[in-house]
């Protein structure tokens, strides 16, 4: 197996071969479950407000990956949520960008001509996203042909299918050949955590993603349920502090799915901060996938300036 | 044997066809007309306010969509279930208003007719409020009454059963939802019909009660933006110039009730029409 990155003595022997790797991974330490939602739970309880929140609110919308990923979506569909991502708020010219624009391979091309020169990158969903069932020769196909269309970044499925039966191997073979096939894009490894059962097999997962040069971790599809959850993030979040301490590398991490308020973007804030480190506070290192979550963060922005609450009729439809 | 020692009630608050404790966690005392002790009510804060609104806002769509018969039946079954309650309605309006047992029954009866009169209204009020127009050209043109949205609801303070379903029934009727802000003194009443609404057909959120003090949670409701329509009814005096004007920030209707309005009166239908927009549609002839 080829390891991607000059690693740490000890990771490197990670990945020298299958069963190196599933030693590696059974190793690694259990999650306390309790402990992990309680803490989890204990950080929800929070209390941001004022020019703290406000600057929660920005930060967050800056992080957004705006996203749709439906079989009923046309040009026209991803060219106005283009428009929304270069000016969330069209009253507001302050209101920072979102960080990037999530749609399907044929929907890239699109996105980009109209993403052009504004620093927001186009992400697009590969490797027979949702499901991750297809052959190795076709996921690779859906890679390049979203590099080619204009893809800066790539979220890629694993195959919860090999993992859960303990092919490791497999799943980490594929993730190095996806990332090849990348080229410059950036690479985002979702691991569908709602199908993953336990939260060992999340850090397993987590693990298994870095060693195989994933650039950010990614929770969720946001097509099964549960999608995203505040301590799945937290396994997640400090699979990348620990990466970090024995690399030096800054990998990212993603929740997608099931984010809709101000106030539960604002609890994975805090998490990012308490867990991983402020210097995860940043869109190139967390992102939001979401849809809805952008107008709730909209509102709550002009409730936070106006001084009154706001609604619906004042913010742009998706 | 020992006296029996009675139960006193903490009530909560009614928001989304659910009974919560108010975010802010207080409540007060509710006292007779004589200053004797009642019960504990929620005392609403503007997160509540808040949440209320959502919750109208959420269960707009079905309740202006259903169809006008429908909407009679809901209420009609309502007015089954408040006479069910009578006994309990007569107890509370005269221990909060301080009248008479005889006065306490005809209020009661009075308001459950109320609701009766206002359910009868749902599938008339398209017949009377709108109109086929005759237009100079070859159009057919045509009027229909559609509900304004959510409605804040600043209920009457002096009459707690009679007062409440005068404003809150002519509001559900045409289809809108609504938030209402009870009478601060005299909630019981107001408490014992959302026990009604919730054990009755009336879905989740199409009408949601808050008890507490009106001079704090109205100007919250008055600016809101998702607020459609202000009644300001059970506004204090001094407060109502600075309601209105933050009602026209957003562009709300707001109804300035007629000072002093008897509710022992039959209505006209001067409260169905205030949280009614006219769409005009306008459809070619011949093609």
């Amino acid at each position: 197996m080829a390891a991607p990155t000059t690693l740490p003595s000890a990771l490197a022997d990670a990945v020298r071969d299958e069963s190196s790797l599933r030693r590696f991974l059974h190793g690694l330490p259990g999650v306390d479950q309790v402990g992990v939602e309680q803490r989890a739970a204990g950080l929800g309880t929070r209390s941001i407000k004022k020019a703290s929140k406000l600057h929660a609110i920005d930060l967050a919308i800056s992080m957004v990956d705006l996203t749709t990923l439906e079989g009923a979506d046309t040009h026209g569909k991803v060219r106005s949520l283009a428009a929304k991502a270069k000016r969330p708020d069209p009253e507001r010219p302050d209101v920072p960008r979102v960080a990037a624009v999530c749609v399907y391979p044929d929907m890239v091309k699109t996105a980009a001509d109209e993403l052009k020169g504004t620093g927001i990158n186009v992400a697009s969903v590969a490797t027979a996203f949702p499901s991750g069932r297809s052959t190795m020769d076709i996921k690779l196909a859906d890679t390049r042909f979203a590099v080619e269309q204009g893809a800066s970044e790539v979220d890629m499925v694993i195959d919860r299918g090999a993992f859960l039966s303990g092919r490791y191997g497999q799943v980490f073979e594929e993730i190095v050949k996806i990332k090849e096939a990348c080229g410059d894009a950036h690479l985002k490894v979702i691991l569908e955590t709602g199908e993953l059962v336990t939260y060992d097999n999340v850090r397993r997962a987590s693990w298994l993603a870095l060693l195989a040069g994933g650039d950010f971790i990614k929770t969720s599809t946001g097509k099964v349920q549960p999608a995203a959850t505040l301590p799945v993030t937290h396994v997640m979040l400090q699979a990348v502090r620990d990466w970090k301490n024995q690399t030096g590398e800054l990998r990212g991490v993603k929740p997608a799915g099931g984010i809709r308020s101000t106030k539960d973007a604002i609890k994975y804030l805090v998490a990012v901060h308490e867990v991983a480190g402020p210097e995860w506070l940043d869109p190139h290192l967390f992102r939001f996938g979401a849809s809805t979550l952008l107008n709730d963060l909209l509102m709550q922005r002009r409730t936070q300036l106006d001084g009154h609450y706001s609604g619906p009729d004042y913010v742009t439809v998706d | 044997m020992s006296d029996r020692v009675s139960v006193a009630k903490t009530y909560k608050l009614y928001i989304g066809g659910a009974f919560p404790r108010s975010e802010s966690g207080r409540s007060y005392p509710v006292t007779d007309s004589k200053g004797g002790f009642l019960a504990n009510a929620a005392q609403g804060s503007r997160k509540d306010a808040r949440d209320a609104v959502a919750a109208a806002r959420k269960a707009f769509p079905g309740w202006s969509g259903a169809t006008a018969y429908n909407r009679g039946q809901v209420l009609y079954r309502v007015a089954e279930v408040l006479e069910g309650r009578r006994e309990q309605f007569i107890t509370e309006v005269a221990a909060s208003e301080g009248v008479p047992v005889k006065k306490a029954q005809s209020l009661v009866d009075a308001a459950i007719d109320r609701w009766v009169w206002y359910a009868g209204w749902t599938d008339k009020i398209a017949a009377v409020l709108g109109s086929s127009n005759p237009v100079a050209g070859p159009y057919f043109s045509f009027s229909t009454p559609e509900p304004t949205g959510v409605v804040a609801v600043l209920a009457p303070q002096q009459s707690s059963l009679l007062g409440l379903v005068s404003v809150i029934a002519p509001v559900i009727a045409s289809g809108n939802t609504c938030v209402v802000i009870t009478s601060q003194d005299r909630p019981l009443p107001a408490i014992t019909l959302s026990e009604v609404l919730a054990t009755s057909d009336v879905p989740g959120g199409v009408v949601n009660i808050i008890t507490g003090r009106t001079a704090e949670i109205a100007p919250w409701l008055a600016s809101h933006g998702d607020v459609n329509a202000l009644d300001l009814t059970g506004a204090p005096e001094s407060l109502r110039a600075d309601l209105e004007r933050s009602a026209a920030g957003t562009v709300k209707r707001v109804l300035r009730d007629k000072a002093g309005e008897d509710f022992t009166v039959t209505p006209d239908m001067s409260r169905l029409r205030a949280y009614l927009e006219t769409k005009t549609v306008w459809h070619p002839m011949g093609v």
